[in-house]
């Protein structure tokens, strides 16, 4: 039995309008009703918010959570203009929508792109309240302010929720433009809000994609061949049918699927199958042969992305010459959360569940897998077990819509971990040839950087234009003042699935980079820091990144016996980050102690996200500086699991101390520009420590 | 397949599985406890611990029939407890990111609280090293275990 309600006789013609024809309730309605009545009440000024009469202020966040808080910090900025009290805020998840515009999350874009447009929203939302009041009390707008979910009228003291005025709001004219605030006047943005998805995380409630249950749901998984590119030559499923809980065997684009009543069945299921594999053109790759090949395409002047100056000539007069080869390998991401996804795709209509950076690509294929239209596609955005850029690819969501469609049932596909280090998007290996030129008096005259490494664009988007791909030379623009400048790259031939690895290129080009800086220091016999502060007193960030470093790190002072200190500084991504890292080197082992990090990354909307993010980048390209490396031989992955694919571990984890440069400018993003510097700071201080570059990642002391 | 009872979460639990299906499959298919996690299947990184008579475990290598006649506690038990003190640090302290991990990292931290009310860092960092997490929230939960701790421990 429903508990009933009265409502008056205008809301109950209202909602026997919208959403209730042919109930004849007289004056008692349910409270689903009394809850259609609130909806249809309240005011939504565009698709981020919604504000209802009982005062509950929604806000939509259309990217996808993986941690690094947009869940949090994008509602913060449409609160922050809306003057919305944050306490009545509740946060939902948007689903794929075009009404929200582009939904792909990456980049560290989320707040760069959505400061500007989620701040007119709130600003908005916030100018129509204020219209509503004045109309209300009769008064005009100028004399009434909004804070903190109300609006106050000045003179008098009058003062009403926005939920009182969420029905008179709906009703104001969309404000042709809107005064945003004075960043002086924010009391949201700068803080350190908690969290909004961080309790749930805590006792087992939080909801990913692997853990979406539908009903009728069955479980698949999918044996893929190991070479790349290879296919399913012939198979037989008579054992695997006949085991419990198999439900079905199907041949699917990437491989043998079994499904069955539970992922354990599917999985001893797909254990107990005999393919036979066409292994294809393939199958005699290997990362080492690909080493030799971009050492050689070294030696070959490539596309040029960069020319200041004349670099040659300068090099050729220089008084001391300077040369070195860096190298990095593959990496995978290894998300904690394996590749997952669940579709149920009927004639009608489909609906998937997708961990996906890129719910735009998922719903692409489920069309053209199903012919259905982009309307009978629905697409959740579940959270993300990390992402990293590897959620970005949709592979593990065509696996669902395929399974789902052969086997004419909703079916969860999980991946295992090892379907994951075989099968991921791997950060591109990279050649990196570097020369500099000294003066008389130890300053840098010239700069030469050659990039030689696969092209993402060319493996996932086909032919590059002009064999052009001007992203293999990102974060080569070193911001020093170096007057002779030359930077080019040859992009190599490849069939191993690439993809964006938390900050791209970045991660290899900063390597490459900020080493050859202290070796160019080391051959001037100058301080590395003092060195490179010389060279940026025109690039402000930088500089006060350095200096910001720094200082927090005790540049210069003594150190406990055995450490050394190593420094690196690059921006990407709209943000500039200096490290500075504390370490030590036993019986070649070494020893990452402590990190002081500074960032200059615009305006600060969430200080503790920015932390949490800094913190999580170090310890990412940390692990991969120390332990990261996938190989390839006979065409597949080498690595199968966290035993031979290591990561960083706790007991390895470095103190780090994260300090942010004040600002009230745009924001730069924040996901991915702490992690380009770690690797170098760690390969400098081992530097200072042994006088023996680091050319090769991982760092291998013996090598 | 055959039944097999166990205390689950301080109730009796049966329940109809092949004897070799590993735990975690069972608590999160069968039973529908999905707090804990899949992350390697071969017990190397943490994720699918629970609690078997008060031991940290790894769920995903450890048979459901092993467990017969036994007492398990999942995240979704622990929470149970009026808010669990790891629980409400692990918020104080803003400690998960995108949060796959945390339900064996804190199962991991409340045995190691059960067994050293007072852990020093480095038997944290012990007691913690075979948990990894790939968004780097290390210190995070080292601090969370700390205050725990401060405030007298799990029990």
């Amino acid at each position: 039995m429903n508990p009933i309600v009265k409502v008056d006789r205008r809301d109950f013609l209202k909602v026997t309008g919208a959403a209730t024809t042919g109930l004849i309730l007289g004056l008692y309605l349910p409270q689903e009703l009394r809850a259609a009545a609130e909806e249809a009440a309240a005011f939504q000024p565009n698709v981020w918010i919604n504000i209802t009469p009982a005062d509950k202020v929604r806000i939509w966040v259309a990217k996808s959570e993986m941690g690094q808080g947009c869940r949090t910090g994008l509602p913060m900025i449409v609160a922050e203009e809306l003057e919305a009290d944050w306490k009545t805020v509740e946060v939902v998840p948007a689903v794929l929508d075009p009404k929200y515009g582009n939904q792909g999350t990456g980049g560290s874009r989320s707040v760069r792109s959505g400061f500007k447009p989620l701040r007119e929203a709130g600003a908005t939302a916030r100018a129509m309240l204020v219209a509503a009041a004045a109309e209300k009390w009769g008064v005009y707008p100028e004399s009434c302010s909004a804070r903190e979910g109300s609006v106050v009228h000045k003179p008098t003291g009058r003062k009403l929720r926005y939920g009182a005025l969420a029905v008179l709001a709906g009703k104001q004219a969309l404000p042709r433009q809107v005064t945003l605030k004075d960043p002086k006047d924010f009391r949201i943005i700068g803080t350190r809000v908690p969290r909004t998805d961080v309790p749930d995380k805590t006792d087992g409630k939080a909801e990913f994609g692997i853990d979406v249950r539908v009903p009728g749901m069955l479980y698949g998984s999918i044996a893929k061949c190991p070479v790349f590119g290879g296919k399913v030559k012939s198979f037989d499923a008579a054992r695997t049918k006949a085991m419990p809980g198999v439900k079905g065997v199907y041949q699917v684009p990437s491989g043998v699927a079994v499904v069955a009543d539970s992922y354990w069945q599917a999985l001893q299921g797909r254990n107990a199958l005999n393919i036979a594999w066409d292994e294809g053109p393939n199958a005699q790759v290997s990362s080492e042969g690909m080493r030799r090949q971009l050492a050689e395409l070294a030696q070959q002047p490539g596309i040029v992305a960069l020319n200041n100056g004349d670099a040659e000539q300068a090099l050729a007069a220089a008084a001391k010459k300077v040369e070195a080869v860096y190298e990095v390998p593959f990496l995978a991401h290894a998300c904690m959360e394996p590749m997952n996804c669940t579709a149920d795709v009927r004639a009608d209509g489909a609906e998937i569940w997708a961990p996906t950076q890129a719910p735009s690509w998922v719903q692409e294929y489920a069309m053209k897998a199903s012919g259905l239209p982009a309307s009978k596609v629905k697409v959740n955005i579940t959270l993300l077990g990390s992402g990293f850029g590897r959620r970005a690819m949709p592979d593990f969501s065509h696996d669902a819509v395929d399974v789902s469609q052969a086997a004419g049932a909703p079916v969860k596909v999980i991946w295992t971990r090892e379907d994951d280090i075989h099968h991921d998007f791997y950060r591109p290996l990279s050649y990196h040839r570097l020369s500099g030129g000294l003066d008389a008096a130890g300053n840098p005259v010239a700069w030469t950087h050659r990039v030689v490494a696969p092209s993402i664009s060319a493996y996932n988007f086909g032919p590059l234009k002009d064999g052009k791909d001007e992203s293999l030379a990102e974060g080569t623009a070193v911001a020093y003042a170096i007057p002779n400048l030359h930077v080019d790259y040859h992009v190599a031939e490849n069939i191993v699935p690439v993809g964006w690895w938390r900050s791209v290129y970045n991660t290899q080009t900063a390597y490459a980079n900020e080493c050859f800086m202290d070796e160019l220091a080391a051959a001037a016999g100058r301080d590395p820091y003092e060195f490179r502060l010389k060279l940026l007193q025109n690039a402000p960030a930088h500089k006060a990144v350095l200096e910001l470093a720094a200082e927090k790190a005790g540049w210069g002072k003594p150190l406990a016996q055995g450490r050394t200190r190593g420094i690196a500084v690059h921006d990407s991504f709209g943000s500039t980050v200096a490290e500075v890292a504390e370490v030590s080197v036993e019986s070649g082992a070494v020893k990452v102690h402590r990190v002081v990090c500074a960032v200059a990354c615009g305006i600060a909307i969430n200080p503790d996200s920015i932390e949490a993010q800094v913190q999580g980048a170090i310890a990412l390209g940390l692990g991969a500086a120390l332990k990261g490396e996938i190989t390839v031989e006979n065409g597949r992955v080498q690595q199968e699991n966290f035993n031979d694919y290591q990561v960083l571990a706790a007991d390895e984890m470095p103190e780090v101390e994260v300090h942010i440069v004040p600002s009230t400018q745009a924001p730069g993003g924040i996901g991915e520009p702490g992690t380009p510097p770690i690797a170098p700071a760690v390969c400098n201080a081992i530097f200072a420590a042994t006088r023996k570059p680091v050319r090769r990642l991982p760092i291998r002391l013996s090598a | 397949m055959a039944a097999i009872t166990f205390q689950l979460n301080g109730k009796s639990q049966t329940v109809d599985a092949d004897g070799a299906t590993p735990l975690l499959w069972v608590l999160r298919d069968t039973l529908a406890l999905t707090g804990t996690k899949f992350g390697c299947g071969m017990g190397l990184c943490g994720a699918c611990t629970v609690h078997v008579e008060g031991a940290a475990t790894r769920s995903c290598v450890t048979r459901v029939a092993d467990v017969a006649g036994k007492r398990v506690t999942t995240i979704e038990g622990l929470a149970a407890t009026p808010q669990h003190v790891l629980q409400k640090v692990w918020i104080e302290e803003e400690v998960p990111q995108c949060g796959y991990c945390q339900s064996g990292q804190i199962m991991t931290a409340a045995e190691l609280l059960r067994r050293k009310p007072h852990p020093t860092d480095a038997e944290i960092r012990e007691a913690m090293a075979a948990n990894l997490c790939r968004c780097g929230t290390y210190l995070r939960i080292h601090r969370a275990i700390k205050r725990a701790a401060a405030m007298g421990g799990a029990r």
